[in-house]
């Protein structure tokens, strides 16, 4: 009886993620997927965006998103495999028990952190040592890889170690080098995991929003260079949300529930892959 | 004659590339710490801590900002433990693959990835506007909490797989219910994981800007009830930072934070440690 | 008098049949040998018994009777208290001798400390284990050895008041001494339960057994007189399989 009054619960309980996401999906969707209807995806995916006065052109800041965040991978994904390789195949586990959890560590300092390290080290050293504003996708592409840095250590890492010794011995055993086994061998069998991994750190760089804010100037037009102020989908969300109102707001939130329903689409090749059990 | 690398030396310089890049990631974690620190510790003081905010943050402490950070995460983790635990033990305990499986891991991992951004839009739109209550520690904690939920869920599923089958088996086999099993043994052995989930979220919680920027609000007031607007450490500093109120300040509030995400990340990993010396 | 009668009994892991059609009854007061090679369906026939396998999402079909009772129609934590399963590798729980002793007993009724320590000292005693625990109640049980862990289990089983007590292969980690002491057990505890030993070793079924029972792919071959069994038995696998045909 109390065992299935606990049951009961329990489901009820277990209920909360998926019926939180649905809410938020819900009136994400119900607060701007109207007013796409009324202006139209043509005036929706425009380089015009000029809310007060009726344009609701997304697509400059699509390319903003979408510049940061390649940005974000290229700086990222060397590094996150260079790291995780070298943890889970070249260190001895003294190494790794103090090493991982330093990596990890990164994933804790909070975003505004990093943006203000941008802003008072990077955003200067660009602007004096390659011009512009400084403000840039290659100040927010450097920070934002060093963001998702450790999604990618950490899920490529687990992917690596999941794949099984007898893989390693009996490549040792043919007389390969730990490197030759690496690329050849390990790599390979780890791919799934390692592209999810990138997939999620993508996500991340995507949905980045205050360290963006911070660094990357926020100037309303299509970069030339990776010296050019940018302004991403989710900087323009929350440096207007708060002062809109009437289809102003609801065009952040149009443009809120692009973001969303990009996350969620990486979000779902990310778990297809792993095959999370 | 053709040049060739042979595979030991190819080795070698993999390896000394890999070491490299593992360094600079290393270093440069350690430079973003010491650097706060170098520019912040100075700025620490009693009064730093104690003091009211005045003059927008160009003048005075961080008290109202501690204040808040405490209530809004406070308030988020009341919430948000429960229904991570319970949701955790269900996924364990009470189903065996499945489609109710499916559904509850694939919102909890869709969930973890959605940008804290969305989370602040939709607590803005949900709690603030919609149930009305305004810009509050409620409405605050209330998004943190789902904010946080499958940090904990994930924590504590991999905690709870973790207890050796054996130990439910010597508990049913001892005449324990399915709930006495879960309560006396299984929460219990794994309490320390459960923890580190926890204290990870709180961790989460803390340093979170976007989503209780809109929904917290920014109000520099010490937070008299759970529907006073206030301002929490990160949106503090985001402020002090941003529109350059003032650097000094700005490192001293930064300082506070990293300090306080060092402690909740060092003493995660001690639980956690433990916990894996004790199972694995 | 027959403590367990059971008719026509099938249990099946998903499509694996793991017990094929079992009755056998069991006598009060006896210790009945369940003999066997690997996977012959000797664990499952205990986790029958209790309705252990429900946990493994198993299915039975067939009836089991507990002194003339289904044991479908007793309360399962009931069922579970009367008969208490002892298992192969001796696991304790995390925390002390104490709380080890105390988890069975607590769950089942409320009990005053006095009670409560009366029960934990007959039963560590009938396990022949007080002597050797008595001062360190409050160590942590992981701190005992192999032998005196499953000592342990037995007394934390005693403790409950079982009417049944069910081995699998409980002294297969174990060194002979720590075996001849829970044989020891046994037989002085006999008097007062009905066991059922599951065992791989057929030396220590004819040690204490006074019954036997052979299982083979999860069939019931034969049960009988220990005696008779390891003399003289009436199918030519049991002989077989008593002299080692199959390892
Ligand atoms: N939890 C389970 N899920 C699926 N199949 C199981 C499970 N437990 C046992 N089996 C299967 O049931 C059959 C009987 O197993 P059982 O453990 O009862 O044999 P056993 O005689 O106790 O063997 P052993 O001497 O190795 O302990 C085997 O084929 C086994 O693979
Ligand atoms: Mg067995």
């Amino acid at each position: 009886m109390k065992d299935k009054i606990a049951e009961k619960l329990l489901l009820f309980i277990a209920f909360s993620a998926i019926f939180s996401l649905l809410l938020i999906t819900f009136f994400i969707f119900q607060q701007g997927i109207p007013l796409i209807f009324k202006i139209g995806l043509g005036n929706f995916f425009s380089t015009h965006w000029a809310p007060t006065r009726g344009h609701f052109g997304i697509l400059s800041m699509i390319i903003g998103s979408l510049m940061v965040t390649t940005g974000a991978l290229v700086v990222g994904i060397p590094f996150g495999l260079a790291c995780a390789i070298f943890l889970a195949e070249f260190s001895s586990p003294v190494v790794q028990k103090t090493l991982k959890p330093i990596i990890e560590l990164l994933a804790g300092i909070p975003s505004v952190v990093y943006g203000f390290i941008g802003i008072v080290i990077l955003v200067p050293f660009i602007r004096e040592h390659f011009g512009g504003p400084g403000f840039s996708v290659l100040a927010a592409s450097i920070i934002l890889g060093v963001m998702i840095l450790p999604t990618i250590v950490s899920i490529s890492y687990d992917a690596l170690m999941a794949v099984p010794n007898t893989y390693r011995e009996g490549s040792y055993a043919v007389g390969a080098t730990k490197w030759q086994t690496v690329r050849m061998l390990l790599m390979p069998a780890a791919r799934s995991g390692i592209v999810a991994g990138i997939i999620l750190g993508m996500g991340r760089a995507i949905g980045e929003t205050m360290a963006v804010i911070m660094i990357a100037g926020n100037a309303l037009k299509i970069p030339h260079s990776i010296l050019d102020s940018v302004r991403t989908l989710t900087s323009t969300l929350a440096l207007e949300l708060g002062y809109a109102t009437g289809d102003h707001r609801a065009a952040l939130f149009a443009c809120g529930s692009f973001l969303f329903l990009i996350i969620i689409l990486l979000n779902i090749i990310a778990i297809k892959i792993t095959g999370r059990k | 004659m053709t040049f060739r690398i042979g595979p030991r030396t190819n080795q070698i310089i993999a390896y000394s590339i890999l070491l490299l890049m593992t360094l600079i990631t290393v270093v440069v974690l350690f430079f973003i710490i010491g650097y706060v620190f170098k520019n912040g510790v100075g700025q620490l003081s009693l009064e730093f801590l104690t003091d009211k905010t005045r003059n927008m943050g160009k003048e005075g402490g961080i008290f109202p900002s501690i204040l808040g950070t405490f209530f809004v995460t406070i308030f988020a983790i009341v919430i948000a433990t429960p229904l991570g635990i319970g949701s955790a033990v269900y996924l364990v305990e009470y189903t065996r693959g499945g489609l109710i499986h499916r559904i509850i891991s694939f919102g909890a991992d869709c969930l973890a990835g959605v940008p804290s951004i969305i989370y602040g839009l939709f607590g803005f739109i949900f709690f603030v506007i919609t149930l009305n209550l305004g810009w509050s520690i409620i409405s605050g904690g209330l998004t943190l909490a789902v904010m946080i939920i499958p940090t904990i869920i994930r924590t504590t599923e991999e905690a709870i797989k973790a207890v050796p089958h054996s130990y439910r088996e010597i508990s049913y086999s001892l005449g324990g219910g399915k709930l006495d099993t879960i309560l006396k043994v299984v929460l219990p052995t794994s309490l320390p994981g459960i923890l580190t989930g926890v204290i990870l979220g709180i961790g989460r919680a803390v340093g979170e800007t976007a989503a209780v920027i809109f929904t917290a609000g920014s109000s520099l007031g010490i937070p008299t009830s759970a529907f006073s607007s206030t301002r929490t450490l990160a949106v503090h500093f985001y402020i002090l930072a941003r529109e350059g109120i003032s650097m000094p300040k700005a490192y001293g509030t930064a300082t506070v934070l990293i300090i306080i995400i060092l402690l909740v990340n060092f003493i995660a990993y001690r639980l956690m440690h433990r916990f894996m010396e004790r199972y694995y | 008098m027959i403590k367990v009668a059971i008719k026509n009994l099938s249990l099946f892991y998903d499509t694996i049949q793991a017990l094929k059609n079992i009755s056998l009854n069991v006598e009060k007061n006896e210790i009945l040998g369940v003999v066997g090679p690997a996977n012959s369906g000797k664990s499952s026939f205990l986790r029958a018994l209790n309705r252990l396998y429900e946990i493994d999402y198993a299915r039975i079909s067939g009836t089991i009777v507990l002194d003339d009772t289904d044991i479908f129609t007793i309360p399962i934590n009931d069922l579970r208290r009367r008969v208490g399963l002892i298992f192969a590798t001796p696991v304790v729980l995390p925390g002390s001798i104490h709380k080890n002793m105390s988890y069975g007993p607590k769950l089942h009724r409320k009990l005053k400390e006095s009670e409560l320590d009366e029960i934990i000292f007959n039963a560590l005693s009938a396990a022949n284990l007080w002597e050797e625990v008595k001062d360190r109640l409050k160590d942590s049980a992981a701190t005992l050895s192999g032998g005196q862990q499953q000592r342990l289990c037995i007394a934390r089983t005693l403790a409950m008041g079982p009417e049944v007590i069910m081995m699998d292969e409980p002294c297969s980690g174990l060194d002979p001494i720590s075996t001849a002491k829970i044989e020891a057990t046994m037989l002085e505890l006999k008097e007062k339960y009905t066991f059922i030993l599951v065992t791989n070793n057929t030396k220590q079924a004819a040690r204490v057994a006074n019954r036997t029972a052979f299982f083979l792919s999860g069939e019931l071959i034969e049960i009988d007189k220990t005696e008779k069994i390891f003399t003289n038995p009436a199918d030519s696998r049991t002989d077989g399989y008593i002299r080692g045909k199959f390892g």
